[in-house]
């Protein structure tokens, strides 16, 4: 019952695995009913959240203590070193190619993604073909990292420049019609790094958009008219009127992005596999852990990307409190 | 896994006058500028996509000579590709990965759907010691980065004799989905007035049929956002898959096929731009079906990554 070689078979195992977790949960169902007294409900809360906090425990809570123990360790996972992962981190060449990078990742994406996707909200805002117009920058979501990586390598593809070899990407393709030679995008550092983050500003700026678009849209119009009456001017309206009305919805989306790729490995993963300077704090880790079997420093490598989410959620919830408050 | 929360969004976008702030500001900014920014910025986006589209249809020998846009004044259109990249005799055999990837997903949305319903309810409704606590804990622990868990529970799983099953994949991917499904859910559960609830427990109903009965049918909207997040969460995933699933075709999903292919025969665009199109092709039709669901489910409450 734990392999399946065939289609079919592995269609039926699927099968029998939804079957046996509903026979499980109608089970837990069927004994919490049967608790009786003044108490009960208290029972069958209990009962209600039981495999949910197993689950939780042994599969984040557990995992992610044990992490934090192993980043104090070598290689192997067998000397208690100290901190002298973190040191490596902030002191080896390559750790601190990786940390640059990580920060271009960081700044440039969510900033990037939340301009481009606040003007399009703007530009296409009550225009006739608003909703066609949106999911065209919005289907990027729907697709995988993976997928989308192999969509901008191609548009990055170099060949030869030879005589007679054509150049089959559209960047470069682009370039030779201006006049210039075929560049190999994603081998300049660093200038590859940015191409890469073109992937995710691609990616987010769908995300971007939407929120930002319903929460143009949920503006009350009396203090738009009030304004207009006013005689405020366009740019007034979008800097005194428009964003302090969005600005909670703007930080949520810059915050969001932004812990996104902190965490995104797949991009750099397909599109360089961390070579010629790319690598960020995410593929390190799978680098460190699964290639070079150094457990310890790819353990200290995720805590470190816990460390660098924690700041940005807690900004994300004093800016709500504050703006709640109001 | 990370959550936050967009007050001023939750509304969703209502019918209005014409006199929207963005309305006023794009008039000033206006007209041929605006609409040649709007259109730049929309061809920008889609052009990527068109070009590894049409190239995936173009001959092997076309695509490497020439580039996709030569294919208006020559076109030639030909299923090679998408024959090859599917076949396991002659090709990249990313047919039985497309499988998995379905075998993958489907009780990955199942279970953690299920179980955080169920504790979604229990939070919202029941009263219990150490409910605000517990929340809170499931709450926090949407922050914590899938990288932090993965080895020790690769060990838990080598241990248990799990390694390189569906199983730890579908256990894995349904716990990651927990918190984020039952902070939404709960957020949905809340807003059902409580009146309907005393009102069927006067009737005799206990907490099944109260949720069967009087929560179900309102919940659909929210339950149909938390699926739709966590399939394409599951479809598209990366780093789970190729921790836990192995590099086989028994396995490991599409997105691990196309992942390796793209390493291993990086100018084979031929195979590369079919095999981007098979695994696109699901996530982007059922994105398109519930776009609705989808939206409705960004402007509630988060976004996981």
């Amino acid at each position: 019952m734990l392999t399946a070689e065939t289609n079919t078979a592995k269609i039926g195992l699927m099968l029998a695995a939804i079957l046996l977790f509903a026979a499980v949960v109608g089970i837990m169902l069927f004994l919490a009913t049967l608790f009786r007294g003044r108490r009960a409900d208290r029972w069958v809360a209990y009962a209600y959240l039981t495999p949910t906090l197993l689950m939780l425990a042994v599969g984040l809570v557990y995992p992610g203590v044990r992490t934090i123990y192993q980043s104090f360790f070598d290689a192997a996972g067998n000397a208690f070193i100290g901190l002298d992962n973190y040191k490596t981190i902030f002191t080896d060449g390559d750790q601190l190619t990786v940390l640059r990078n990580t920060v271009f990742w960081v700044v440039v994406t969510p900033f990037v993604a939340t301009a481009v996707g606040l003007l399009y909200a703007i530009l296409v805002d009550k225009s006739k073909f608003e909703s066609a117009a949106k999911a065209l920058i919005f289907l990027p979501m729907a697709i995988s990292f993976v997928g989308a990586s192999i969509i901008w390598k191609f548009v990055y593809e170099y060949r030869p420049d030879q005589g007679n070899v054509k150049q089959i990407g559209l960047l470069n393709q682009v370039l030779v019609w201006l006049g210039g030679s075929p560049q190999q995008w994603l081998v300049d550092s660093p200038l590859n790094t940015f191409l890469l983050i073109v992937v995710m500003i691609w990616i987010q700026a769908g995300f971007a958009m939407t929120v930002l678009s319903a929460a143009i849209k949920a503006i009350p119009d009396d203090i738009v008219e009030a304004a207009r009456l006013d005689g405020v001017t366009p740019w007034g309206m979008f800097r005194f009127v428009t964003l302090p009305a969005i600005r909670p919805a703007v930080v949520v989306v810059l915050t969001t992005i932004g812990i996104g790729t902190l965490k995104v490995f797949d991009i750099v993963r397909t599109m360089t596999g961390g070579q010629f300077n790319t690598s960020v704090i995410a593929n390190e880790f799978y680098s460190q852990s699964f290639r070079s079997d150094n457990q310890g420093l790819g353990a200290a490598l995720a805590v470190l990307l816990f460390l660098l989410v924690i700041p940005i959620v807690v900004y994300n919830i004093r800016q709500l409190r504050r703006s709640e408050a109001l | 896994m990370t959550t936050t929360t967009p007050p001023a969004a939750t509304a969703l976008p209502a019918d209005r006058g014409e006199q929207s702030a963005a309305a006023v500001a794009k008039r000033k900014l206006s007209s041929p500028w605006a609409s040649l920014a709007a259109i730049l910025i929309a061809v920008l986006w889609t052009l990527p996509t068109f070009g590894l589209l049409v190239s995936s249809f173009r001959p092997e020998r076309a695509i490497k000579t020439t580039g996709w846009w030569t294919f208006f004044s020559n076109p030639t259109l030909t299923m090679d590709n998408y024959r090859d990249v599917l076949d396991s005799e002659s090709g990249a055999g990313l047919g039985s990965y497309f499988v998995n990837s379905l075998v993958i997903t489907i009780p990955s949305v199942i279970i953690p759907l299920t179980l955080a319903t169920i504790a979604a309810y229990a939070f919202a409704w029941i009263k219990f010691p150490g409910r605000n606590i517990l929340f809170l804990v499931i709450f926090a622990l949407q922050i914590v980065p899938l990288q932090v868990t993965l080895i020790p529970l690769l060990t838990l799983y080598v241990d248990a004799g799990l390694a390189n099953t569906f199983w730890t994949i579908w256990l894995s991917h349904s716990i990651f989905g927990l918190p984020l499904a039952i902070y939404l859910l709960h957020n949905f559960m809340r807003e059902v007035p409580a009146t309907l609830l005393e009102a069927a427990r006067v009737d005799g109903a206990g907490h099944v049929a109260i949720f069967f009965r009087v929560l179900l049918p309102l919940l659909r909207p929210a339950l149909a956002a938390f699926g739709i997040f966590q399939f394409l969460w599951v479809w598209n995933d990366l780093l789970v898959a190729l921790t836990f699933a192995g590099g086989g075709d028994k396995v490991a999903p599409i997105t691990v096929a196309l992942a390796n292919l793209s390493g291993t025969r990086g100018t084979a665009w031929h195979l590369l731009s079919a095999g981007a199109f098979v695994s696109i092709i699901v996530p982007v039709t059922i994105f398109l079906l519930l776009q609705r669901y989808f939206v409705r489910g960004l402007l509630a409450g988060s976004v996981k990554g």
